[in-house]
């Protein structure tokens, strides 16, 4: 083991991290597209257009999303089991609205009924929109607290409700989320097709991009004046045998903002955001989409760091028992566990990265409506 | 105490959705070889027939796929929010292999399988077969980490349980891959599930034979299936599942429930062929019993014991009766009277704290369980042997039913005769729900045939579930009929109408209904001239 305990822990924070970056970036630009299809198709062949940009690859991108939730389940398990059967129906919800994807992409085409074409149409856009409003949401509920707390045998108990979850902070994170994604989406399309969707796409990303800044800079004011937040007071030392109980924690004003205080250069991540966002919007209304979508990713990134940074080391705090709240530093998997995953991860990502840039450059091109009259029966 | 209705109704959304996903993934796993094979004569022969084949079968692959990958999420999801307390106890073994199945197999697959639908015409034709090849590969790799991760709540090798951190915790991981269990379930998986597509496979071109469709198409399809069929059933029934009913205490009740074996009997001993078990009489009524087949399915020996089902049930009261010290002891530690005593005689019964907590079925605290709440346990640490005993049964029938067909599918083939044995193509097309038929069942053996435990010897079903309540899981069960129900009956629409459709569906020309649009007196002439202009171009 060549790493210790301490260190593994906080790797692999980076990690859960990087995973749901690679996510939002892959992924979450797909939902986007998804999100924007009924809007910036007009007619049946740009709709195809639309959907044959992300056609060859939102499978692939679709694992960022399921390898971050293994990784979860293997690396903090009991992140796992409170989150996911706390936010019950929330996570339900966006589980059935995924399920419009796999079926959307691959059946959609394969009828030429407009009815059915239609439906599927709004399906892939429920399936773009949902998850990616109720992933924004969780955040914001974690960065609220949620009302969870653990027994002595670590049995997780939740205490809320699905309705409880619905409350404006977390609306306005669903908003950043879904807004970010969607102009993500809007600037890939913009590079991968034709006129009249690219004029139509720009139109999206600026609104988008410019609602997503605006819910930005309101979250963090919202969260620096109103949201309590938490801090450890004790704990065992940071490379101790995991156990969530043998902590204490409070929950005060101006918490959130210590890490800030502390280390003054984590304000990079929130400045990274704005940046990000900001520049995208900008390379868009320039015509440079493909530096626009370079630009957007670090954007996201910085977005999602700062939810990361301003929490660290909290992951899931309790805002019912404090003391039960899950952190970086307790709710991880053993030393043996950690170090396999991090080789795994060490070995595979590098490798996945690969051979996805491989298919990406393969199937470059701007998809167009004379491209999907010549492959009818074979594009999506 | 958990709702025990919110329990039943958990474990029946759990059975339901992960059955559900199982009518996707054997056709997945097997199809995809079959499209390498077929693409492989493509790449090395150039015969466009076998790229159209490859196409045409891997629409249908397509369609299926869709509904793997939409199901698949499901399993993902499901362990989190209706195991809540499996996945804190065991998330810190049993995350790992599933963890590693996204890094190392699904993202393979996922990236690759876009490429083989939309890729034809961007790649160069050792490309896209290595697409192909890797798609196949992947999905392959994926059913072996999801089968070491299963493998291992059959039989929990490799990790300890820490009662610092409350949780079973990976001791060795390498123990953890080359689990014997996992192993052998591995090869009968993966090899069922080449069955599955080949019957897939097989049916489907003995129907368009039957119309006298697209012959060309129909028997080279037919010659790829029926080779790789019956390479794969002999693997399925030659290297069956039983091997691995040796190892640990949960396949042993599982293969005793299987034979109904209540009472253990001298090697070898006699195989039930039919009967009526049950547990409350703790026998099987109107058994017929075949001597030592038993012994020689089973044990592949003559002198090895199969151990009755009372025998083991009386082993569990004792195991039972030591898990209680240690639950006991697992109290003070957790209350903080954390002496090296106490250490000391919680790691003599460590061992048995699973079937202590056997007992929490029965009462708040097992360390104080009464003498009929014991007796009870014990009784209740086998599953119930009726199901178990007619789903094994139903699977082998089905397993021997598909050897059948696939020797004279491949004699007729290999005589190249088959096209007029008209009746062995019926039989072809009837049978291809068979091999589902005998993967549900299998699967019901491997879990039913666990329970009580959700991880053998170490957690018993009944605490890992998700503190929701009743009215959760009825909602949240009613969505997934609901939502499954429609996707069942989508598949269903697309697979029947790609399927009549044929090679047709791939608008090249050639095939069938499109001939028939050139020349409709051909078609009225019968079967041959409809395929003729094919033929000829080959």
């Amino acid at each position: 083991m060549i790493l210790d305990y301490e260190t593994l822990k906080f790797v692999w924070w980076i990690l859960v991290g990087v995973l749901l970056i690679g996510f939002a970036v892959t992924d979450g630009m797909d939902m986007g597209v998804g999100t924007l299809l009924p809007f910036l198709g007009k007619n049946d062949l740009e709709r195809r257009v639309i959907i044959n940009t992300v056609g060859p690859h939102w499978d692939g991108n679709q694992v960022w999303l399921i390898t971050a939730g293994g990784a979860i389940f293997a690396a903090w398990p009991l992140v796992y089991a409170s989150a996911f059967s706390g936010f019950y129906f929330a996570m339900l919800l966006a589980l059935f609205a995924l399920f419009f994807r796999p079926v959307g992409f691959d059946y959609r085409s394969k009828i030429e009924n407009p009815t059915w074409r239609s439906a599927w149409d709004w399906g892939l856009f429920v399936g773009g929109a949902v998850p990616a409003l109720v992933f924004g949401i969780a955040f914001g509920n974690l960065i609220q607290g949620v009302p969870f707390h653990l027994d002595e045998f670590l049995r997780p108990w939740y205490t809320g409700s699905f309705f409880g979850l619905l409350n404006p902070f977390a609306l306005l994170a669903g908003v950043i989320s879904l807004g970010m994604l969607t102009m993500h989406g809007a600037i890939w399309l913009q590079l991968r097709t034709e006129e009249p969707i690219v004029g139509r796409a720009k139109v999206w990303a600026k609104k988008t991009g410019i609602l997503t800044i605006a819910a930005f800079a309101l979250a963090g004011v919202w969260l620096s004046l109103g949201i309590d937040g938490f801090r450890v007071v004790s704990m065992p030392e940071l490379g101790a045998t995991p156990n969530p109980l043998t902590k204490e924690v409070v929950q005060e004003s101006g918490a959130w903002l210590a890490n800030y205080q502390q280390y003054p250069w984590t304000l990079v991540f929130p400045l990274l955001g704005f940046a990000g966002l900001g520049g995208a919007v900008l390379l868009s209304m320039k015509d440079r989409p493909g530096l626009g979508l370079v630009v957007s990713s670090l954007g996201l990134t910085g977005v999602i760091m700062t939810a990361g940074a301003t929490m660290f080391p909290f992951i899931m705090p309790s805002s019912t028992n404090p003391n039960s709240s899950l952190i970086a530093w307790d709710a991880v998997s053993s030393h043996l566990t950690l170090t396999v995953m991090f080789w795994a991860a060490m070995i595979f990502v590098p490798l996945i990265l690969m051979y996805t840039t491989w298919t990406y450059t393969k199937m470059w091109r701007r998809v167009t409506v004379a491209e999907i009259k010549a492959q009818d029966h074979l594009a999506y | 105490m958990l709702d025990s209705t919110m329990i039943e109704l958990s474990r029946w959304q759990f059975a339901a959705t992960a059955m559900y996903h199982f009518l996707f993934v054997p056709l997945t796993l097997g199809l995809a070889w079959i499209l390498v094979i077929m693409e492989t004569v493509y790449v090395m022969t150039g015969r466009e027939i076998y790229r159209d084949m490859t196409k045409f079968w891997g629409k249908l692959f397509g369609i299926n796929f869709a509904l793997g990958v939409t199901t698949g999420l499901t399993m993902e999801f499901q362990f989190g929010t209706n195991w809540a307390y499996y996945s804190h106890y065991v998330g810190d073994v049993f995350g790992a292999p599933l963890a590693i199945e996204g890094l190392m197999a699904f993202f393979l697959e996922s990236t690759f399988i876009g490429l083989f639908f939309l890729g034809w015409e961007r790649l160069s034709k050792l490309q896209h077969l290595t697409v192909t090849f890797l798609t196949a590969l992947a999905s392959n790799l994926s059913a072996l980490w999801i089968l070491i991760a299963n493998g291992w709540m059959q039989n929990p090798v490799g990790s300890e349980f820490s009662y610092e951190t409350m949780r079973m915790e990976m001791t060795s991981f390498t123990e953890l891959l080359l689990n014997p269990v996992a192993q052998v379930k591995f090869v009968h998986t993966v090899a069922a599930g080449y069955v599955t597509a080949s019957m897939f496979v097989l049916g489907i071109s003995a129907w368009y034979m039957l119309k006298g469709r697209d012959l060309a198409f129909a028997k080279r399809s037919f010659s790829v299936a029926v080779g790789f069929g019956l390479a794969s059933i002999l693997s399925v029934i030659l290297l069956g599942d039983e091997s691995g009913y040796e190892v640990g205490d949960v396949q042993r009740v599982k293969l005793a429930a299987i034979e109904a074996e209540w009472e253990t009997e001298p090697a070898p001993a006699a195989f039930t062929a039919y009967g009526f078990p049950s547990n409350a009489d703790e026998e099987t009524h109107d058994a017929v019993k075949i001597p030592y087949l038993l012994g020689l399915i089973a044990t592949r020996s003559l002198d090895t014991q199969v151990v009755g089902l009372k025998d083991l049930m009386r082993e569990h009261e004792v195991r039972i009766r030591s898990g209680m010290i240690a639950y006991e002891y697992l109290q003070r530690l957790r209350n903080g009277e954390d002496t090296p005593g106490n250490r000391a005689s919680f790691e003599d019964h460590k061992a048995d704290l699973g079937y202590g907590l056997l007992l929490k079925r029965y009462t708040e605290n097992p360390a104080t369980a009464t003498e009929e709440q014991i007796k009870q346990a014990a009784k209740d640490s086998i599953p119930e042997v009726a199901p178990v005993f007619w789903a094994f049964r139903v699977m082998v029938g089905a397993g021997v039913w598909m050897l059948l067909l696939i020797v004279l599918g491949f004699y007729f083939n290999a005589r190249r005769v088959i096209q007029d044995r008209r009746f062995l193509l019926w039989l072809f097309v009837l049978s291809i729900p068979v091999p589902w038929l005998a993967a549900e069942t299998g699967w019901f053996v491997a879990e039913f045939g666990r329970q009580p435990w959700a991880i053998g010897e170490v957690l018993p079903t009944g605490i890992a579930a998700s503190s929701l309540t009743a009215t959760d899981l009825r909602i949240s069960l009613t969505g997934f009929i609901v939502f499954y129900s429609i996707l069942f009956l989508i598949e269903m629409f697309l697979m029947f109408k790609f399927g009549r459709m044929g090679p047709s569906s791939l608008h090249t020309g050639k095939y069938h209904h499109e001939c028939r649009q050139e020349s409709p007196a051909a078609h009225g002439g019968g079967a041959t001239p409809a395929t003729a202009p094919h033929d000829q171009a080959q």
